[in-house]
């Protein structure tokens, strides 16, 4: 068992290694510097130069790489040249930010997906069950984008019942309870946006493992031992069925990563899509390979993850 | 008599994978049928009356005309911020996306199942080298990627577009190729093939690959609605399509100034139902060919 994580995670260093080195060399392709949006009157092109000099900018890529990596593992991403901070505070704020909208939309997910999926499993072919299939498949083939949208429309404009965009009203005392009542409100809205698209594959999993362990042996036993359906539904199928449903966890996390980028642009919540997007827009390297790294780290950790949860709720699963 | 004992043996020596099986199965759904029609005869519709359009004329800026509401001045849909006739750019853009989508899959369809049948046919070396490739594609963060590839070309149209996009969604397709021509490399009628001297060429795309028929269509279908999805998604945020070049996307993409958003809602909403119809019944219609292909799930 722990020999096959250390050695999944050993894989996982030249994949993060060559990642690092395509992101590196594609952000140094891109267009523009980050210090021609610095130019005022007051500076000099040949201050300008200097600045360039200093940053390294004319050097040789792999120089510049080796610099990068080097410090890279140091937790030095370097420096923000729009914000002005240092990468790996910038992204440790809006990561923050990102964590806690994920948190609260995996919440969601199981509340929602959970007693969706049992119903859907225990009275199968039912008109339950094929309404909770229709909602399925809406949620999967809908675009993040679109869902979003006619959300912040009709809840955020139109019904007025929720904020539409920030993380908390100006003017509120931190460490309040008011300010934290205040910034989980603003969080509710895209936290159930990203729910209602997460729950497709829990519910359908869900739904099946509940129909399979309806023929199963251990079903049988417990009913000729007369135990009532009901129970035998919450106690045993319940139960059974819940465990590979955790191994879910890192895929759901990698899902939501990837939906942050639209669900922060659309509802202005500054987390980590929204900062890749304003990045690239301001053309901050620094801040934006150290975002794909983060986003390919996370992949690969993901499905790490999910592998070793399943192998721990079912030994006859081995991960190699 | 003897047809209908031939017809039997036939069932019973080869698996019901063809293609046959699949849109016999798929004639029973019901719903699936009326949804593939509808679906066929909006994208056919679009794609005619996008011809008949006079582009230049829908896009001219005629700012006197700004906003204008639906049903105004014979505007049926309104018009946008340059007093841009909405229903025309609807069209327009539908066609410019669906347009789009079609060649993403085409093209990746054609490189994931090149790929795929050749990782599975001739395995060992090739298929390590070219899996250890494809994996490394699937663990990049595709929508960033994508984003920074778009931004570093400096000058770039509809074609360059497809090509990015291209560029980073074949790998599950070579994937399902690939495993499913693994386990077909191994049945008896590609090892006939090979003692009476085929070559692998021809075993591979005349023997294996109509077998793949069933799975294929299926995996293409749901390959369509998702990189509607992408591009629509793409020039939402503002990478994909130019803002002069009208696609679904950049309809939305409107939406992203919240005056447009909460008070000139014939502006994206038109778009947005329109993508959300295209995928609903593109992926509807996918999923139905998903169970006929599969034996398990058939309606009997």
């Amino acid at each position: 068992m722990w020999k096959t994580i250390v050695r999944r995670v050993l894989l996982m260093i030249p994949q993060m290694f060559v990642l690092s080195l395509f992101i590196f060399i594609l952000a140094k392709q891109m267009p523009g510097d980050p210090f021609t949006g610095l130019i005022t009157p007051e500076t000099s092109p040949a201050r300008l130069e200097e600045l360039r000099i200093q940053a390294g900018f004319y050097d040789p890529w792999y120089v510049q790489y080796y610099h990068w990596i080097t410090n890279a593992f140091q937790g030095d991403f370097g420096r923000s040249y729009t914000y002005k901070i240092a990468v790996s505070t910038l992204i440790g704020e809006r990561g923050l930010n990102t964590f806690w909208l994920s948190l609260l939309s995996a919440i969601f997910i199981y509340l929602i997906a959970i007693p969706l999926g049992v119903l859907a499993g225990r009275y199968q072919e039912s008109f339950l069950d094929k309404s909770i299939t229709l909602y399925s498949f809406i949620s999967y083939a809908i675009p993040t984008f679109v869902l979003s949208l006619i959300f912040v429309f009709i809840f955020g404009y139109k019904l007025m019942w929720f904020p539409t965009s920030g993380t908390v009203d100006v003017g509120l005392e931190p460490g309040t309870m008011a300010y934290y009542w205040n910034k989980i409100y603003h969080l509710l809205l895209p936290a159930l946006t990203y729910a209602i698209l997460g729950t497709t594959a829990t519910i359908q999993y869900l739904r099946s493992e509940i129909i399979d362990a309806k023929t199963q042996d251990y079903v049988k036993t417990a009913r000729s031992k007369g135990i009532p359906m009901r129970k035998v539904y919450t106690r045993h199928i319940f139960r059974n069925s819940l465990l590979p449903i955790a191994a879910f966890l890192g895929f759901t996390i990698t899902g939501l990563l990837a939906g942050s980028i639209f669900i922060e642009t659309i509802y202005g919540f500054p987390g980590m899509g929204q900062l890749f997007i304003n990045s690239i827009m301001s053309r901050d390297y620094s801040v934006i390979t150290a975002l794909v790294m983060l986003y390919g780290f996370l992949t690969l950790l993901g499905s790490l993850l999910s592998d070793i949860i399943m192998s721990i709720v079912d030994p006859r699963i081995r991960i190699d | 008599m003897e047809q209908q004992n031939n017809e039997m043996v036939k069932f019973e020596n080869s698996p019901p994978t063809g293609m046959q099986v699949v849109l016999r199965e798929f004639k029973k759904d019901k719903l699936a049928i009326i949804s593939f029609l509808g679906i066929t005869f909006l994208i056919i519709g679009f794609l005619v009356a996008a011809m008949f359009l006079n582009q230049e004329e829908i896009l001219k800026i005629k700012l006197l005309e700004r906003y204008t509401e639906p049903g105004v001045n014979g505007y049926k849909l309104g018009t946008d911020e340059a007093g841009r006739d909405m229903l025309g750019q609807l069209v327009i853009g539908a066609k410019n996306s669906i347009l789009i989508a079609f060649a993403i899959t085409i093209i990746t369809s054609i490189a994931g199942i090149g790929l795929g049948i050749v990782m599975g046919y001739y395995g060992g070396f090739i298929d390590n080298l070219f899996m250890r490739i494809t994996e490394f594609f699937m663990t990049l963060p595709n929508l960033m990627v994508i984003i920074v590839f778009v931004t570093i070309i400096p000058k770039y149209g509809i074609f360059e577009l497809i090509l990015i996009i291209s560029l980073f969604q074949w790998m599950s397709t070579a994937r399902l190729v690939r495993s499913k021509a693994l386990s077909e490399g191994r049945r008896d009628y590609v090892s006939a093939s090979k003692t009476m001297g085929t070559s692998d060429f021809a075993i591979m795309f005349k023997g294996i690959l109509p077998n793949l028929s069933s799975i294929l269509i299926v995996e293409l279908t749901l390959n369509f609605a998702g990189n509607v999805g992408i591009e629509t998604g793409l020039s939402f945020l503002g990478f994909g399509l130019p803002p002069s070049t009208p696609s679904l996307g950049t309809l939305v993409n409107y939406a992203r100034n919240p005056i447009v958003l909460s008070e000139k809602w014939w502006v994206w909403l038109p778009a947005s139902i329109l993508i959300l119809i295209l995928m609903l019944g593109i992926n509807y219609v996918g999923q139905a060919l998903r169970r006929a292909a599969d034996a398990k799930q058939r309606i009997g």
